[in-house]
This record gives structure tokens, C-alpha cells and sequence, in this order.
């Protein structure tokens, strides 16, 4: 729902707070350990969770997202469990926004129109699909938005300003704005720019914004939360299941993580 | 055939071939695509564009290719009188030279200065390389790490050629992986950077200009045919991976109804398992790298990896133009395994003293199979889209033979 979203910038903006938006991929490395993650970020300090569904050629996506993905689908994982982890976090957590983040093709596949109808269900708050830009929006943005769920637009540095008052037009949750011309994981943003982007962007609309791609340290997520709503960690989290794979320990370390990133937002 | 009804109007301004097409990518490129197609349309109409790629084809390629009639093959095979479009004879040795001109004059034009490209086999991209030495612009090949142990020529062509051989080692390390990681090289270097794309597939404009681009091997062949026998011809066949060779041959007889059309995908070890290459004939509609197509996907909607004998054929997917073909009834569509074209590549190479690639010996093996039910007056045109040299030490593997 997108007054999930919503009651949760307006909720931290009434103590100056920014929201800490946490990727991982659903069963990476397993289903088991995969839904203890998720079920951890929110008391680790994560403000709202997106869930990847794996895809094996996540165009968009670096080494570690990609990698990531192919875990996931080595260890069996289904699309149908990906429903099964949220509806199970969802009877612990109602108030976390959950956003399922992906491909088309996986949704092509299982049917619009029954996706939909699934993450109503379970409470799915909103989707972003990295290979549906605006000139696309037929093929499932429009039902998104009719089913009063969030379409979540991502603008880049290639977006003109033509573009961006079309997409601000359909953007409902919020706007993430890709903080590099690349792919998750890759080259580090340069602050400076993206901080001009996202305050060229405000004079536009009052939807909050994200950021996202190429983030990985504290020093970086207190820079950006400092002009941005909400800032996105993805790759820097998935590379610590990958170096941690077979150790018990690798829970632990991936909510230090978060915690040492929510102190700074 | 009146303007309505024609079979030539795709795609739609959505890029769209019906259902298929489309522009599925991510933000970041949208703008690039939307850019490639303006000056696309634009140079398409201008002469000066043209002409100087009038000229190339003529001067450096070497067209138009001969319309060569097999007669050894049609004596051998006591049926319709067979003739090949010898793309083959091409400078770098098949059709892909005649879409890397199109696209690196255009890259050209819009000021690029950087080229990139994936490659399976390798014969894309030495044609890219190719292009790219002939026009002084550094290129940088993705090719999947595997693909690369297989095809270790062509690798050694593209580096004398001055370009930049990457392994690509994420996913499945093959051809599909390849063009991943072009993507993303792309999405990384959108200002300075050209992606000269292989087949007709990918987001729109790339499947309607590398189709026009390709489309020179179907004019020749319509004028070539009615100059030497006076009409057209009753069948045409050839090989599709993309399917760029069969779309240039296929397009300009589209919408002359008499001419019957067929597609040759790549079966494999047979269309039963997982060891084939056919999107069209077992696979089933999905998105990938762009756009809108027939795919090999599991139930999950994950791309499968296919299986060649020929790397030139072993990409899961097709381009959108033929699914639509497929849909529409145009174009049929039918599967060759592995040993079917080894066969016809070794009937071909001794009954007319061609050694063809593997992937137009998919079509010769079609050709075999339906000659019981060809008439002796029929005409038949199969292109003959690449020379075999490349594939001497798989064909070695397969017969076990020694080099």
C-alpha cells in the first residue's frame, strides 16, 4: 500500500530522520537464512526493506547483485516463496514497508494480473522493475497504480528534464535516484553531483527521494541523507553473504552493518 | 499487396511487432535508445549516408554476393533447382559485415567514440573489429569465457585487429552473458560509447535497423533471381540464431505472398531435452536484453542456456520481427539438430566444393529434408550466410577426427 510508505517518511520526518532502505536478495543464500535476514533488518534499524527477485540476467545489476541472484536460484528458490517469506514476515511486522524489486520476466511469467492479486494479498507495499521504463508503462505500472500500490519510478543521470516531468507525473512512494550512470555495486557517486540532481529534482515535486546505487560506507549515507529522504544499500550487504556464505556468523555481521548505516541516516 | 495488409510496416512507433519488441530497459539507457533512434530516422533518409554506404558494401565488402546456382546439390538431390546466396563471400566471411558499416557510420555520425559489442561465436565481433580498424575507433568485445576456450581464431583475428577481447565471467559465461555485460558497459559509458548490437534483437530501433541493414542480401537476391530465371522464387530458406541473415533475406519478399518462407532455429540434440537452441519452436514469450520475444525459460521465467553445434545459433532467444512472423503464419519455422547439419555441411562441402559454417548447414539440412517433396520446377533460395573455416575444429570434435 502506498500509505505504508508514505506514514513512514512522514513518521521520520517528525524526528528529522531519513530512511534507511535495505536490498537483499529473497533466498540468498537460502530460504531459511534469507527470511531470518529480513525478518532482522527492521529491529537492525532498517526504515523499509526491499526484497530482489532473483532473475538470471539482471541487466542493471553488478557482480554482487547478480551473484547473488544466482545463489538464490541454485538453492531452488521460486517466485512462490518469495510470497511465502513476506507473508511470514508480514505476521511479525506490519508497519515495515516491503517493496519487491526485479525483472520483468519473472513477473511476465507468473501473470500480471495474479502477481498483483499475490502482493495485495500479502501486503507487498510496492515494486520497482528496473526494466520497465515510462515507455512501458502498459504493461504493468498502470495496474500497479490502479490496485493503489507504488510504482517506484528510478530517474538517473541520463534523465533529461522532458523525461523527468513524465515520470515525476506517475510516481507514487517515492523517487530513487540512481546515483551513478552504471550498475549496482560499481563506481562510487560523486556526492557533490548527485546532491545538485536531487535538489533540482525538489524544486519539482514533494515526493520524497532515494538514493541508491554504489553506496557503501557511513561516511557516504550521512552525506547523502543530509539532502536526500532515504538512502539505499544493496551491494555493499549482498557482498557480505557472499563472503560469509557457509558461517553462522554471517547474520550477525550483515546487522552490524545496518546498524552502523542507521545511525547515520 | 495493398499498404493494410502488409507484412513490411512493423515495427510501430512503440517499436512493437505486434506483441513483440518493445524497449525494456532500464532508465539510465532509455535516453541513449531514444537518441540511437532519432538519428537512425534521420540517416535513413539521407543520401549522403546511403551512398557512402552504398559504397562500402561495394568497395570493402565486396557486393552485391553472387546468386549461385548449386547445381552439383540439385543434381545430388533430384529436386527443385536450388540456388545460394553467397553472403559468404563477404569480407570477413559472412553477412555480419553488412549491419557493423550501417552501424558504425552511424555511430559516426552521432560523434561516438568508443565502440562495443558482444560476440558467440566471434564472427560478430570480428566484424566489429573489423569496422572499427577501418575506421579508427578503439572497440572492446564481450565475449563469455567459455565461448572463448571454444573459438580461439576468431579471439586472435579480433586482437590483430587492435580491439579488446573481455572475458565475461558472470552468469553462464556465454553469449547471452555477453551482451549482459555490453548492456552494462553501456549503462557505464553512456556519452562517448556506440553498442554496434549483432542480431535483430535487443530494444527498439536495433531490431528494424539491423534488419534494414541486412535487408541488402534480400534485394540482391529479388534482382538477382528475376535477372537470372525470371521470376521469383518458390521457397526461401535460412538459419536463425538472432536471426539477422534470415530477416535481410526474408524482408524484402514479405509481402509477395507466393513466395514461401521458412526459418531454420537450431535443435540441438533434439527439441525433447534442454539441448537445443529453438526459441521459436519450444520456447514460449518473455522479456529479455530489451525486448519482447520467444525465449528458453524454465517455469520460473529463468533464461536457459541453449545448446549448439554452432555458436552462431546458440543464443535463448530471437529476434521480435520473427516472433511475429512466427505469430502471424508468414514464416514457418522448424528445428535442425547437431548431426542433421554436420551431415548437410559435409554434402555441401563435397557435392559443391563449399565449405559452409555451421549455421547455414542447419538450412542445407532443412533443404535435404524436404527435397523428397520439392518439384522439379520449383526455385528455391537458401542463404548462405558464412564460410565454414571457423568451424573445422568443431566439425573434427564431431566426426572424431584429427586435425
Amino acid at each position: 500500500m502506498t500509505v505504508r510508505i508514505d506514514n513512514c517518511f512522514e513518521t521520520l520526518k517528525l524526528t528529522n530522520k531519513k530512511a534507511l532502505i535495505t536490498f537483499l536478495t529473497a533466498g540468498d543464500p537460502n530460504y531459511d537464512l534469507s527470511l531470518e535476514l529480513i525478518k532482522s533488518l527492521p529491529e537492525a534499524g532498517a526504515d523499509i526493506i526491499e526484497i530482489g527477485m532473483p532473475f538470471s540476467d539482471p541487466m542493471a545489476d553488478g557482480p554482487a547483485i547478480q551473484a547473488s541472484s544466482l545463489r538464490a536460484i541454485n538453492s531452488g528458490h521460486k517466485m512462490e516463496k518469495t510470497f511465502e517469506m513476506i507473508e511470514s514476515f508480514r505476521k511479525d511486522n506490519s508497519h515495515t514497508p516491503i517493496i519487491l524489486m526485479g525483472y520483468f520476466n519473472p513477473i511476465y511469467n507468473y501473470g500480471v494480473d495474479s502477481f498483483i492479486k499475490k502482493i495485495i494479498d500479502i501486503e507487498v507495499d510496492g515494486v520497482i522493475v528496473v526494466d520497465l521504463p515510462p515507455e512501458e508503462d502498459n504493461e504493468l505500472c498502470n495496474a500497479i497504480e490502479s490496485a493503489d500500490l507504488s510504482f517506484i519510478r528510478l530517474v538517473t543521470p541520463t534523465t533529461n528534464a522532458d523525461r523527468l516531468n513524465k515520470i515525476l507525473q506517475k510516481t507514487s512512494g517515492f523517487l530513487y535516484y540512481v546515483s551513478i550512470a552504471g550498475i549496482t555495486g560499481s563506481k562510487r557517486p560523486e556526492i557533490n553531483e548527485v546532491e545538485t540532481a536531487v535538489q533540482e529534482i525538489k524544486t519539482k515535486t514533494n515526493i520524497p527521494i532515494g538514493v541508491g546505487f554504489g553506496i557503501r560506507t557511513k561516511e557516504d549515507i550521512e552525506r547523502v541523507g543530509s539532502f536526500a529522504d532515504g538512502v539505499i544499500v544493496g551491494s555493499v550487504l549482498v557482498d557480505i553473504i557472499k563472503n560469509n556464505e557457509h558461517e553462522s556468523s554471517v547474520k550477525d555481521k550483515i546487522m552490524k552493518k545496518v546498524r552502523e548505516f542507521a545511525s547515520a541516516v | 499487396m495493398d499498404k493494410l495488409n502488409s507484412y513490411k510496416l512493423g515495427p510501430d512507433q512503440n517499436g512493437r511487432f505486434g506483441i513483440f519488441g518493445g524497449r525494456f530497459v532500464a532508465e539510465t539507457l532509455m535516453p541513449l535508445i531514444l537518441d540511437l533512434e532519432k538519428s537512425y530516422q534521420q540517416a535513413k533518409k539521407d543520401d549522403s549516408f546511403q551512398s557512402e554506404l552504398a559504397y562500402l558494401n561495394k568497395y570493402y565488402t565486396g557486393r552485391p554476393s553472387p546468386l549461385y546456382f548449386a547445381e552439383r546439390l540439385t543434381d545430388y538431390l533430384k529436386t527443385a533447382k536450388i540456388y545460394f546466396k553467397r553472403d559468404e563471400l563477404n569480407h570477413t566471411g559472412s553477412h555480419k559485415i553488412n549491419n557493423c558499416l550501417g552501424q558504425i557510420l552511424l555511430a559516426k555520425r552521432m560523434g561516438k567514440t568508443r565502440i562495443i559489442a558482444e560476440t558467440g561465436a566471434g564472427q560478430h565481433g570480428v566484424a566489429v573489429a573489423t569496422v572499427s580498424a577501418r575506421f579508427g575507433l578503439p572497440c572492446v568485445i564481450y565475449m563469455g569465457a567459455k565461448d572463448i576456450e571454444r573459438q580461439k581464431p576468431n579471439v586472435f583475428r579480433m586482437k590483430l585487429l587492435g580491439a579488446e577481447v573481455v572475458p565475461v565471467r558472470s552468469g553462464n559465461a556465454t553469449l547471452k552473458d555477453a551482451m549482459n555485460e555490453a548492456l552494462r558497459d553501456w549503462v557505464a559509458n553512456v556519452n562517448d560509447t556506440f553498442y554496434i548490437i549483432g542480431t535483430v534483437a535487443g530494444p527498439h530501433p536495433y531490431p528494424e535497423m539491423v534488419r534494414d541493414f541486412q535487408s541488402i542480401i534480400g534485394k540482391e537476391t529479388k534482382e538477382q533471381i528475376l535477372d537470372q530465371e525470371g521470376r521469383l522464387p518458390d521457397q526461401l530458406i535460412a538459419c536463425i540464431g538472432g536471426g539477422s541473415n534470415a530477416m535481410g533475406l526474408f524482408y524484402p519478399f514479405l509481402d509477395d505472398i507466393s513466395v514461401k518462407i521458412t526459418g531454420i532455429e537450431a535443435g540441438g540434440m533434439g527439441l525433447q531435452g534442454e539441448k537445443h537452441c529453438a526459441s521459436l519452436t519450444a520456447g514460449r514469450p518473455g522479456v529479455l536484453h530489451g525486448n519482447r520475444t520467444y525465449l528458453l525459460q524454465d517455469d520460473e521465467g529463468q533464461i536457459i542456456e541453449g545448446h549448439s553445434i554452432s555458436a552462431g545459433l546458440d543464443y535463448p532467444g530471437i529476434g521480435p520481427e520473427h516472433a511475429w512472423l512466427k505469430e502471424s503464419g508468414r514464416v514457418e519455422y522448424f528445428a535442425i539438430t547437431d548431426s542433421e547439419a554436420v551431415e548437410a555441411f559435409k554434402i555441401c562441402t563435397k557435392t559443391e566444393g563449399i565449405i559452409p559454417a555451421l549455421e547455414p548447414s542447419h538450412a542445407i539440412a532443412h533443404l535435404i529434408n524436404i527435397a523428397p517433396n520439392l518439384s522439379k520446377n520449383d526455385l528455391v533460395v537458401m542463404n548462405l550466410c558464412g564460410r565454414g573455416d571457423k568451424d573445422i575444429f568443431t566439425i573434427a570434435e564431431h566426426l572424431n577426427m584429427e586435425i
